[in-house]
């Protein structure tokens, strides 16, 4: 049976946890398969983690989880938009993009998921698609050579599609 | 002599008739440039017209084969037809109809050819595309020629016998011996002496060891690494398997940036399939040797790139770098004796092996061996991956290969080695690409990103974009990355806003060797390279910035102001409606107006004006 604290799933948890076999060194691993599940991190869950598995402690936990870009300490927005700002997309103008997705889904700065909960923004230093540049990335999906005209309409059709 | 229980030779054959069985071969790329372009529609097409490998009952028949990258990403989607030697670019899911009935009729789809920009002439045969014809592809010979999900393709076209040959021989030092007599140098950025690396970690063996391939491959604008392992992963696996010989390791990890999940997908299939045919995991093909590959994620930090902070993700903790006074060769991964190399690294071994140290030493320059893949971007017309002899030069690679800077403007400067790199100018096109010569001009071969800029391009803004990554990259542990990186960014910061003075540049040249001289690892090392081979060669556009307050390549915003003229306005509302931050107002049929306190001067207005009336002064 599933039991729910503080609305984290423990069941779940200790799931992840015995599938790297407690160990200390599958803590990346672990806290990956967590955000899967959640979106983010959430800090109970952190913190189950870090008195559950042998060698580490909630503090180690944080601290790896704030080392990485990959881990999100809040909930992400049902499409996590990605706009590559690699060299190659730079170059190209990747930060017109990234403004005319800001104004489409009306964030504003230090923000990064919309009060919906409907996006996510952020911006990557490089997807490894310099060729199709400038690129952004929403929800794994590659849209390729962008321009603020062209994002501004997909950003619109996904608005649609949930309306 | 060993006896081995798989004849290589024989499994070879049976895949080349698998192969042979599928008749004509057309190939759609399905890496991921081409699938954001759309390669599975075109490829469900073919399957639907009769295409299909698993299904071949017609007379003529054809099979469609996914294949990873061709290189070419600029001109996709691509369809290849091997035996006929012709290349379709731009390829849309209504073109494939006609496609395929042109193959029936040995016709040609002339409007799908490819055009060579400079001899405006379009290209039937493919050994006349510029593109391919000047590139030497050994690491990357397979990629897109191969599906790289089937393993019966990558044994066809040789996987794994060089793994057997090492295990016939079953010698380690012939191997070490090979590698070092190849002249074969880290490909991941330091050009160090792979052989030696090998001889150093065999010193050590008899207990347990392990080979780590770092996919970190963080440098932006570089991607031949995942190329290897999203289109040809089975190569990766061999090397890693023979330098777990040549080293006595029975383990190994290969860690992949988690920016790349087809590569990570491609890596775990590639590896289950080898393991299924005994051509990795326990005593591979009937031998004594065993060894077992792991794939550890990412999770977004570019200071993972660097040997000892890899380790310390791989072990779970913070990728901080460790001190090196206890080699890794002695104490690595979990303090045992670890040999690391880079993807392109590995992806070279097989052939070597093969093929023999002269074959490959045959190739470069004095000090730089055998070839290596850039990754051209930025303003030149074809971008992709281009793998090379180390001799070539800068001016072949852009001009000849790259098909020269896009919509006919002028070069100004190449940006080489990523963040860690520089800039050279035209004075350095002549130059081969060689690590020693590339080193003392201030850059580097780094990951072998090549982002080419145009007369367009602002050198300082450029500049404080790689500062800003490295800074935000520091992972904090010297003082002198990490606080350096800070002071460095803020006065670039100053100079592209108009703010700067002339003490500025004596303080970044400063900071920059102090930063060099006291961080640990290579990050900090190397974060001061793109300002200070910048100052070096582009001086003036500082100078421009702090004392005219000018930007010369009209790109820094701070310097620029939009304008709208009224005698060239039709009041279409176009750029209103186009301007991120609504500072654009006027009645339709109106002339418009800008309001300066709101204008972000980010050009939205100018690339959408359909009558050129937006100008900047």
């Amino acid at each position: 049976m599933s039991v729910e604290c503080k609305g984290i799933n423990t069941k779940q948890l200790d799931e992840i946890i015995q599938s790297h076999g407690g160990e200390k060194s599958h803590l990346i691993a672990m806290l990956q398969k967590v955000q899967e599940y959640y979106k983010y991190l959430p800090e109970e869950a952190m913190i189950y983690i870090g008195s559950h598995v042998e060698g580490l402690s909630p503090a180690t936990v944080f601290g790896v989880a704030t080392f990485y870009a990959q881990f999100s300490l809040e909930p992400k927005g049902r499409y996590e938009i990605k706009v590559c700002d690699g060299t190659a997309c730079h170059v190209r103008g990747s930060m017109p993009v990234l403004e005319a997705v800001k104004k489409k889904i009306n964030l504003t700065d230090g923000k990064m998921t919309t009060e919906n909960g409907m996006f996510s923004l952020e911006t990557v230093s490089c997807l490894g698609a310099c060729s199709l540049a400038p690129a952004i990335v929403i929800n794994e999906k590659i849209y390729p050579k962008m321009t603020p005209d062209a994002v501004t309409v997909i950003i619109d059709t996904l608005m649609k599609e949930n309306n | 002599m060993v006896n081995l229980t798989i004849d290589i030779k024989k499994e070879q054959e049976k895949a080349r008739e698998i192969i042979k069985a599928q008749g004509r071969r057309i190939l759609v790329c399905a890496s991921t440039g081409c699938l954001a372009n759309g390669a599975l529609d075109l490829i469900q097409r073919f399957k639907d017209l009769g295409a299909d490998a698993d299904i071949l009952t017609k007379e003529d028949k054809m099979s469609v084969i996914p294949t990873g990258c061709i290189g070419f990403c600029e001109q996709g989607c691509l369809v290849v037809i091997p035996d006929r030697k012709l290349t379709y670019v731009h390829v849309k899911k209504e073109d494939v109809d006609e496609i395929y009935e042109s193959l029936k009729n040995n016709t040609v789809v002339e409007r799908l050819l490819y055009v060579d920009p400079a001899l405006n002439k379009k290209i039937v045969n493919n050994e006349e595309m510029n593109f391919y014809a000047k590139q030497t592809r050994t690491a990357m010979k397979n990629c897109g020629l191969i599906n790289p999900e089937s393993l019966d393709e990558a044994i066809a076209a040789g996987a794994y016998s060089a793994l057997a040959k090492v295990l016939e021989i079953n010698d380690p030092e012939y191997v070490i011996k090979e590698i070092e007599d190849s002249g074969l140098r880290g490909r991941g950025g330091g050009g160090f002496a792979t052989g030696r690396k090998w001889r150093s970690v065999h010193r050590n063996r008899g207990g347990k060891s392990y080979v780590i391939c770092n996919g970190d491959e963080g440098d932006p604008g570089a991607f031949m690494d995942r190329s290897v392992m999203e289109d040809d992963p089975n190569k990766l696996l061999e090397g890693m398997a023979i330098a777990a010989f040549a080293v006595g390791a029975d383990e190994g990890y290969i860690y992949v940036r988690a920016e790349y999940p087809l590569a990570i997908k491609r890596l775990k299939m590639a590896i289950q399939a080898a393991e299924a045919r005994n051509l990795l995991g326990k005593n591979i093909m009937g031998s004594d040797f065993s060894f077992e590959i792991h794939i550890k994620e990412g999770a977004g930090a570019f200071v993972c790139g660097e040997s000892s902070a890899l380790i310390a993700s791989i072990e779970g903790e913070r990728g901080m770098p460790r001190p090196k006074n206890i080699h890794m060769a002695e104490k690595g991964l979990f303090k045992r004796p670890t040999l690391l190399n880079n993807v392109e690294t590995f992806a070279n071994v097989p052939l070597i092996i093969l093929n023999g140290s002269k074959w490959f030493a045959s190739m470069g320059t004095e000090g730089s061996k055998g070839t290596k893949t850039f990754a051209l971007t930025g303003e030149v017309n074809n971008t992709g991956l281009v793998e090379v002899p180390m001799d070539t030069t800068l001016r072949q690679i852009i001009f000849d290969i790259g098909g020269g800077i896009r919509g006919g403007k002028k070069f100004k400067a190449v940006q080489l080695g990523g963040p860690s790199g520089g800039c050279l100018t035209e004075e350095h096109l002549d130059m081969p690409m060689d690590y020693d010569q590339l080193t003392k001009a201030g850059a580097m071969v780094g990951s072998g990103g090549l982002v080419v800029m145009n007369e367009d391009t602002c050198i300082v803004e450029v500049a404080r974009f790689f500062m800003n990554f490295t800074q935000h990259e520091s992972c904090g542990k010297c003082t002198p990355c990490r606080e350096g990186t800070k002071q460095m960014l803020a006065i670039l910061e100053r100079i592209v806003k108009g703010q700067g003075k002339m003490e500025d540049l004596d303080m970044l040249e400063e900071l920059g060797t102090v930063i060099k001289q006291g961080s640990l690892c290579g990050l900090g090392k190397s974060a001061p390279n793109p300002v200070l081979s910048t100052l070096k060669y582009f001086r003036d556009e500082y100078i421009a910035h702090i004392k005219d307050k000018k930007c010369p390549a009209g790109v820094c915003k701070a310097m620029k102001h939009f304008e709208i003229r009224e005698d060239l306005c039709k009041g279409c509302t176009k750029c209103a409606r186009n301007c991120p931050v609504n500072a654009i107002s006027g009645s339709l049929k109106e002339p418009h107006k800008i309001d300066q306190s709101k204008c972000i001067k980010c050009g939205a207005c100018i690339d959408n004006c359909p009558f050129k009336a937006i100008i900047t002064k």
